[in-house]
């Protein structure tokens, strides 16, 4: 009686729980199609500049001949450092040009990595790590206090137009947790005051230090060295007598 | 840019797409066939050459898999996961249509494994696939309804769509005539990959990532393709549908008629969609010889014209000089006295783009009992020389199929895209797989691949065949081992015709003498229309120039509206009679108009570029009194007092035969030959040429409206107007 009187509650149990749990799902924050605006138009010209053409031909002298499209992520790279941190289409279209490829070709990489920002952004664009590691160590107060610093939304840019402020998955600095990306520089090891200090600088275009802002150098121990304190041995450390020569 | 995928190893010797044996004759044998391998699907064994992938091999012995993104002429994409099947020994399921065949492998495709991995993808396809098939156009032919019936699971997981709802797409415009829901695309990329391979116009793709992703075009810009019809046939849900059919029909309302399409000279295989006497749709019907499964949006999408500026009434021009619709008697009786009462000398027949065979014989058969030999059609070839004496000088030799074989084609003078849209994906599919390459002589036009340009000077052509020059279209003509020339019928036109003729066939002759395989041909010419080669094959002259210099006094139009016989150009009391189906160029200047019927109207032969009879069925009814042609000149003659001696369709079909076998010889094409011949009648005619080549249709808003139906069709009209609205869009 005891055991049908089980299989009773597990039959109700498995009914009142589906096996697929429903989350809401998080649709990305730019678009996937083209919509012209008055800053992004393929009527306006992209040219790369005479320093970045020597790249561009550095870079194609890479790839064999045939195989020149290989070159299109550092083109598109490359035109989005010249373009101020994004990706306009006509440099999507000049880089196609470039490798003699259809466009569509092109957007298809562009849209693919979001490393690629297809609207005008900030000279700063700031990205905070929420994912696990730097949520545990604080990271939602780290996003609050650039929120409230820059007056920007998370995948906006600031009223004056100087941030942009974008949540991101892990950047792989989780040791330094939380952490920040400033365009190329890494700012870790976070405090509240860390971040406000670090938007305050950009404020005035002064560069702050990348890096830990623990004191720590780069992801050692917070309390020094644990190990690999002595000088390493020399060659034919640990072998055996018979075998030494 | 082609992602030269498996398809070259693959599916170019897939046992699928290879074509009836007679059409592949010519295909590579060179390497030596490899020792095949034997498989077992669901423990029958099946020997299969290497490289052949387990769901051909499957299909070998009848066993469906099922596929979203497999299809067998385009590239392997895998990435539907539909076609999951168990191997043994495999730790996994693996996707059948990209796995090749090994030794000794044993397929399982009914297993519970295998069962198991099709309800988990079509679980999740359906996650993501709205439900939407009661307003879905595709719903009856849809792919993921019947797989979802046949393959997919009884229950649903999917409690999403109480919390945030089902995943949507934003719909794109790619034209006129293709309808977006892009909520409905499930990603299998066929569209992506016609667009790329077979239409050349690479202008999908897709973009984002993950659940972001979507099909489209980025930007906002419409699909600049001859074929682009194609991709609804393709798609095996309802996120691309036929705009002129949306909310239509239904699938299993419609009768399905096979037939034949006119609208070009390649004789497309069609199957005609009616309903209450009205025709819904045109879809492509496979023929390998011809146009494999695609169709041309042309004769897809110009059907609509079929029920716009029909003439539904005989008429006769009144006292004022308007036409007014009277009796069938009436107009038969006013044509009657006017052909008996005209001098033989002064009669002349012109037979349209779209006249059928049938009522071309009847047509010469009443005018050569009447006395006169004057009957012509409006497509100009030169009777210099061999004329059309030769029945090689005019066809397309080489035929459809086997120009996937040549190793290179020249064109002197054509813009095959247009005048042929299904000949020149042949052309663009072998360019693509094999090493083919392209020359063209004439004025440079986009063809969807490279192109050797050698110039447009018709002087090329002659130094070419002279030997004299040192293009490299010359060396490379010399190296070939499978040439092929195509000459577009267009440029024999002018003064220099028979010249360009002449020295077209020296040129092919002269590559075929160096040739190993005698039985390979060189030389074609490509007609513009459907109707000219079996007017030639019966007999008719071709071009109405000299005709009407003798002054007409009675001029029989059968459906010419090319606008070459005009008032101007007749007498002035030249008596018009126009029999056709269409109010458009030829009706506009005739004296007593007698309604035909157009080629979904009538059981009628039509005669392909290539020499290849075959015949349209009658799927709808004529409209208002309009009759099948043939019948109309048969009740004509009658009237004259000429009677013709037949009085149904096999007896006409018994006359065509006493002309040429050939016409009543559905579906089968014969081999030419006499080219030695017909280069040595036109040894004489070989003058300096000094012309330039000119083609007629040059870009896609050129190709839409070419005949009286698509210059009826409203659709086309909008295709023209979207073309030229795109080019001006800076995509």
């Amino acid at each position: 009686m005891l055991s049908s009187l089980r299989t009773g509650v597990q039959g109700l149990w498995r009914i009142s729980s589906r096996s697929i749990q429903t989350t809401a799902s998080r649709q990305h924050d730019s678009l996937f199609v083209h919509r012209d605006t008055p800053e992004d138009n393929p009527s306006i010209p992209f040219e790369f500049s005479q320093a970045n053409q020597k790249r561009v031909e550095a870079l194609l002298a890479i790839y064999p001949e045939g195989h020149k499209r290989g070159a299109m992520i550092p083109l598109l790279d490359l035109a989005q450092r010249q373009s101020g941190g994004w990706l306009p289409i006509s440099a999507m279209h000049k880089v196609a040009e470039i490798l003699n490829l259809p466009k569509m070709r092109v957007y298809e990489v562009a849209t693919f990595y979001t490393m690629f920002i297809r609207r005008p952004i900030g000279k700063y664009h700031v990205q905070v790590c929420t994912t696990t590691p730097c949520w545990l160590r604080g990271s939602d107060a780290i996003l609050n206090a650039i929120k409230q610093e820059t007056n920007c939304e998370v995948g906006g840019n600031s009223p004056c137009g100087k941030f942009s402020v974008s949540e991101v998955e892990c950047l792989g600095a989780c040791v330094n947790a939380p952490m920040i990306q400033v365009n190329d520089d890494y700012y870790e090891d976070l405090s509240v005051e860390d971040t406000k200090e670090i938007i305050s600088k950009l404020k005035k275009d002064e560069k702050p230090k990348p890096g830990p802002r623990s004191g720590r150098f780069a992801s050692e121990p917070l309390g020094g060295l644990t190990s690999l304190t002595e000088e390493p041995t020399g060659p034919g450390f640990g072998v055996q007598d018979a075998l030494k020569a | 840019m082609l992602r030269q995928p498996l398809s070259r190893a693959l599916a170019l010797t897939s046992p699928v797409r290879a074509a009836p044996l007679t059409a592949r004759r010519f295909a590579d044998q060179v390497q030596a066939q490899p020792e095949k391998v034997e498989v077992f699907i669901d423990d029958q064994p099946v020997h299969v050459v290497p490289g052949t992938t387990v769901l051909q091999a499957a299909a070998q012995v009848g066993v469906e898999i099922p596929r979203f993104c497999y299809h067998e002429r385009l590239a392997v994409a895998g990435n539907c996961r539909m076609c999951l099947v168990e191997v043994e020994k495999s730790p996994k399921p693996v996707a059948a249509c990209a796995m090749p065949v090994m030794k000794g492998m044993r397929v399982k495709t009914n297993s519970d494994l295998t069962r198991k991995a099709r309800e988990g993808v079509m679980e999740f396809l359906l996650v993501n696939h709205p439900l939407d098939c009661p307003i879905c156009d595709q719903g009856g032919e849809c792919d993921l309804q019947d797989q979802s019936m046949a393959f997919g699971s009884d229950k649903s997981r999917f409690t999403d769509i109480h919390f945030s709802g089902k995943r949507a797409v934003e719909d794109k415009d790619v034209g006129p005539l293709i309808k977006t829901i892009m909520t409905r695309c499930i990603h299998c990329t066929r569209c992506i990959r016609f667009a790329s391979e077979v239409a050349g116009v690479d202008d999908f793709g897709t973009t984002g990532r993950g659940t972001d992703m979507q099909v489209g075009t980025y930007v906002e810009k419409m699909f600049l393709s001859e074929l682009s019809g194609n991709i609804i046939d393709l798609c095996p849900v309802g996120a691309l549908t036929s705009k002129p059919y949306s909310f239509a029909a239904r699938p299993w309302e419609t009768r399905r008629v096979d037939s034949v399409d006119v609208l070009d000279p390649l004789g497309s295989n069609i199957v005609v969609a009616t309903r209450t006497n009205e025709v819904l749709r045109i879809l492509p019907r496979t023929n390998e010889e011809i146009n494999e499964e695609w169709l041309a949006d042309k004769s897809r999408f110009a059907c609509d014209g079929l029920k716009r500026q029909r003439l539904v009434s005989p008429m006769l021009v009144d006292s004022r000089g308007n036409l007014t619709p009277v009796d069938w008697e009436d107009a038969i009786v006013a044509t009657a006295r006017a052909l008996r009462d005209c001098p033989p000398d002064k009669l002349l027949a012109v037979a349209g783009d779209l006249a059928d065979a049938e009522s071309l014989v009847a047509l010469k058969d009443l005018v050569n009992k009447l006395g006169s030999e004057n009957t012509c059609t409006e497509q100009y070839f030169p009777l210099e020389g061999a004329g059309i004496d030769l029945r090689s000088s005019y066809l397309l030799n080489t035929k459809i199929a086997n120009v996937e074989d040549a190793d290179f084609v020249l064109l002197i003078g054509t813009n095959v895209r247009f005048e042929a849209p299904l000949l020149n994906a042949r052309i663009r599919k072998s360019f693509i797989h094999k090493e083919t390459d392209v020359a063209l002589v004439g004025p440079k036009v986009d063809l969807t691949y490279e192109y050797m340009h050698a110039g447009d000077s018709a002087s090329i052509v002659k130094d070419l065949a002279t030997g004299t020059s040192s293009h490299a279209v010359a060396r490379r003509l010399e190296q070939a081992k499978r040439p092929v020339v195509i000459l577009g019928a267009e440029q024999l036109r002018g003064p220099e015709g028979a010249a360009l003729l002449a020295y077209t066939q020296q040129l092919a002759l002269k590559l075929h003498d160096k040739l190993a395989d005698k039985s390979w041909k060189v030389l074609n010419v490509l007609q513009r229309t459907a109707s000219q080669v079996a007017a030639l094959d019966i007999g008719y002259k071709p071009g109405v120039g000299g005709a009407l210099q003798g002054g007409p006094r009675v001029v029989y139009l059968l459906g010419a509206d090319s606008g070459v016989v005009t008032r101007e150009a007749l007498p002035k009391d030249a008596f018009v009679i126009y029999q056709g189906h269409h109010g458009d160029v030829g009706a506009q200047i005739a004296d007593v108009v007698l309604p035909g019927a157009a080629y979904t109207e009538k059981r009628a032969t039509y005669v392909n570029a290539e020499g290849r009879a075959q015949q349209t069925l009658l799927a709808v009814s004529p409209p208002g009194k309009a009759r099948d042609d043939w019948k109309i000149i048969r009740a004509l003659s009658e009237v004259v007092g000429e009677r013709l001696p037949y009085d149904n369709l096999d007896e006409v079909r018994a006359r065509m035969s006493e002309i040429s076998p050939a016409l009543v010889a559905y579906g089968d094409v014969q081999d030419n030959n006499y080219f030695a011949q017909a280069t040595a009648l036109a040894q004489s005619l070989q003058k300096s040429l000094s012309g330039k080549l000119d083609v007629k249709l040059k870009q896609l808003e050129d190709y839409f409206m070419t005949d009286p139906i698509s210059r009826a069709s409203p659709t086309m009209a909008k295709c023209i107007q979207a073309v030229i609205k795109q080019k001006q869009s800076p995509y």
